[in-house]
């Protein structure tokens, strides 16, 4: 009897330890980024650090603004979110309620294998098709390389697909059928009862899918890295390259050393930051739907 | 006084897949009165309900042969489903009004139909709410989402959103099974103010609801109609062994 009773004990608290894992490593991360951060900021300025536009970190004396950088995270990913969610979207209307059940089978494996590919593979696919695509296509009127915001929005975009479908899908299913009835019988075709209809219903879960496909978009490093061209300049248009945050993070970490490598260290605590505006939003959202 | 038929139901046979859900239904609906359907769950009431504006077509492997005729026309012979779903308009058993503003659910069906012009669309939002007795409830906030409505309004605002793409046929399913007695009896007055314009075919579970509403009644059971009459003589003298039973609580 006694024996039993702390078998259950003993139980109970592996099974709390392991439920604290995850929660532990939130706060660790969180605690160490922004810890690791403070430093760099203090003596950078954070709002030099935030707002200068010029990232020299070799030079002498070196001057650590990554405004560049910011402003090359927002723009490619608000060019994959105009990418990614109009076709996103329209796929997850398609398989919902356009798409025969046979080719559902096979569609929707496909959409969802989509999030198994391994962004090294996204990268290759970006070098070997899109770059020369993008140059081939504008370098002779708009001048760059091929390696620019256009092609990194491109690809990021066909990235969070993926996201968008799977959880608009899911948002769209959700919403009760007495709506689309209801459409119908006012003698609305298939095509309005959809889009008049149902879509309106399941705005904000929509909105929680283009939410988390921004915070796919925003993290990915290596595929972008492959296409971006990565200057550590101010942008100069969608047919330029650009670098964003995670690449400064990833190009320069190996070498990096002192106030450089701190720097890099807030430079992902900022990332971080905008991830956790996200999350928030996304929960905020999710909350709203039900 | 004989009215006219609005709908002709001739020898309908229904099947979903390999159930026969209707069996050889012969109906005659007149114009511009109330047909109450009753019989126990399951018996085809709301099946045939649904025949009439064709919302059947949604359903996987349903097959229909015979011939549901309106205004003489064969609504399963070359007829659009658009334009048979504005003739014959639709109240579900739950209220769906859509998420979206009181004005807009009205709105809807109109626009589903091409009319545009902003004063016309509010003169056609304000008759039909009129019609459906809510007006005087929801004048002053048309712009507020339609969600926000009890229950009794919510469905009086879809039966508003069901005349307003003027229709001469309203199909009721169980529209008050889902609303309190109040709510409940502002329906039933509503529907004999309706009448006047509009044929109405009303399934119900609630018997006392088909005495105090309808001129006709149709009992159900097993797919088949086994008794068809004026509301009155069906529940006062009743032809059918079947029907008296299920009338006098015998079961069901």
């Amino acid at each position: 009897m006694n024996r039993h009773k702390w078998i259950e004990k003993g139980a109970e608290a592996f099974f709390f330890l392991c439920a604290l894992t995850a929660v532990l490593s939130v706060a660790l991360i969180s605690l160490f980024v922004f810890a690791n951060a403070v430093p760099a900021l203090r003596e950078i300025g954070l709002l030099e650090f935030l707002t200068g536009t010029r990232w020299k970190p070799t030079d002498v004396p070196p001057s650590f603004g990554i405004l560049p950088m910011i402003l090359g995270s927002l723009m490619v990913t608000g060019g994959a979110i105009l990418v990614g969610v109009p076709v996103g979207l329209l796929t997850a209307v398609f398989l919902a309620y356009f798409c025969p059940k046979p080719a559902y089978r096979v569609l929707k494996p496909v959409t969802e294998l989509l999030a198994g590919i391994p962004s090294i593979v996204y990268g290759f696919f970006g070098v070997m098709v899109l770059v020369p695509l993008v140059r081939d296509t504008f370098s002779a009127r708009f001048g760059g390389d091929g390696n620019s915001i256009l092609t990194a929005s491109l690809l990021l975009g066909i990235m969070i697909l993926p996201t968008v479908i799977g959880i608009s899908e899911a948002a769209i299913r959700a919403v009760p059928d007495s709506y689309y009835e209801g459409a119908l019988a006012l003698g609305a075709t298939h095509e309005r009862s959809v889009f008049c209809a149902v879509l309106p219903a399941a705005k904000s879960g929509i909105l929680a899918a283009v939410v988390l496909g921004i915070g796919r978009a925003i993290g990915e490093t290596m595929a972008v890295i492959m296409v971006a061209g990565n200057q550590a300049r101010m942008p100069k248009g969608i047919f330029k390259g650009i670098r964003t945050l995670t690449s400064n993070i990833v190009m320069e970490m190996g070498y990096a050393a002192d106030l450089h490598r701190e720097a890099l260290i807030a430079t992902g605590a900022v990332l971080f930051f905008f991830i956790l505006l996200i999350n928030l939003a996304f929960a905020v959202l999710k909350k709203k739907q039900k | 006084m004989a009215a006219e038929e609005k709908i002709g139901i001739n020898d309908l046979n229904l099947w979903y897949g390999k159930f026969q859900a209707l069996k050889n239904v012969n109906l005659s609906i007149p114009e511009k009165e109330i047909m109450a359907f009753i019989g126990p769950s399951g018996c085809g009431k709301s099946t045939l309900l649904k025949t009439l504006n064709r919302m059947n077509d949604l359903v996987d492997g349903c097959k229909i042969t015979g011939e549901v005729l309106l205004d003489g026309e064969d609504i399963y012979y070359n007829m659009d489903t658009s334009l048979l779903r504005k003739r014959v308009g639709m109240v579900f058993q739950k209220p769906n009004p859509f998420p979206m503003s009181i004005f807009d659910n009205i709105a809807f069906g109109p626009r589903t139909h091409g009319i545009r012009n902003r004063a016309d669309l509010a003169t056609i939002v304000e008759d039909s709410l009129r019609r459906a007795a809510i007006w005087d409830e929801v004048k002053d906030r048309l712009r507020s989402s339609a969600l926000g409505l009890s229950g009794g309004q919510q469905q009086r605002l879809c039966i508003a959103r069901a005349l307003s793409v003027d229709p001469d046929v309203l199909l009721m399913d169980e529209p008050t099974s889902a609303l309190d007695p109040i709510s409940t009896s502002r329906i039933e007055d509503l529907t004999q103010e309706l009448k006047k314009r509009y044929t109405i075919v009303i399934v119900t579970h609630n018997m006392q609801q088909a005495t105090r509403i309808s001129d006709r009644t149709a009992f159900f059971l097993m797919g088949e109609i086994v008794e068809c009459g004026r509301t009155e003589t069906l529940f006062s003298t009743p032809q059918d062994k079947r029907t008296e039973d299920y009338i006098t609580g015998r079961f069901g």
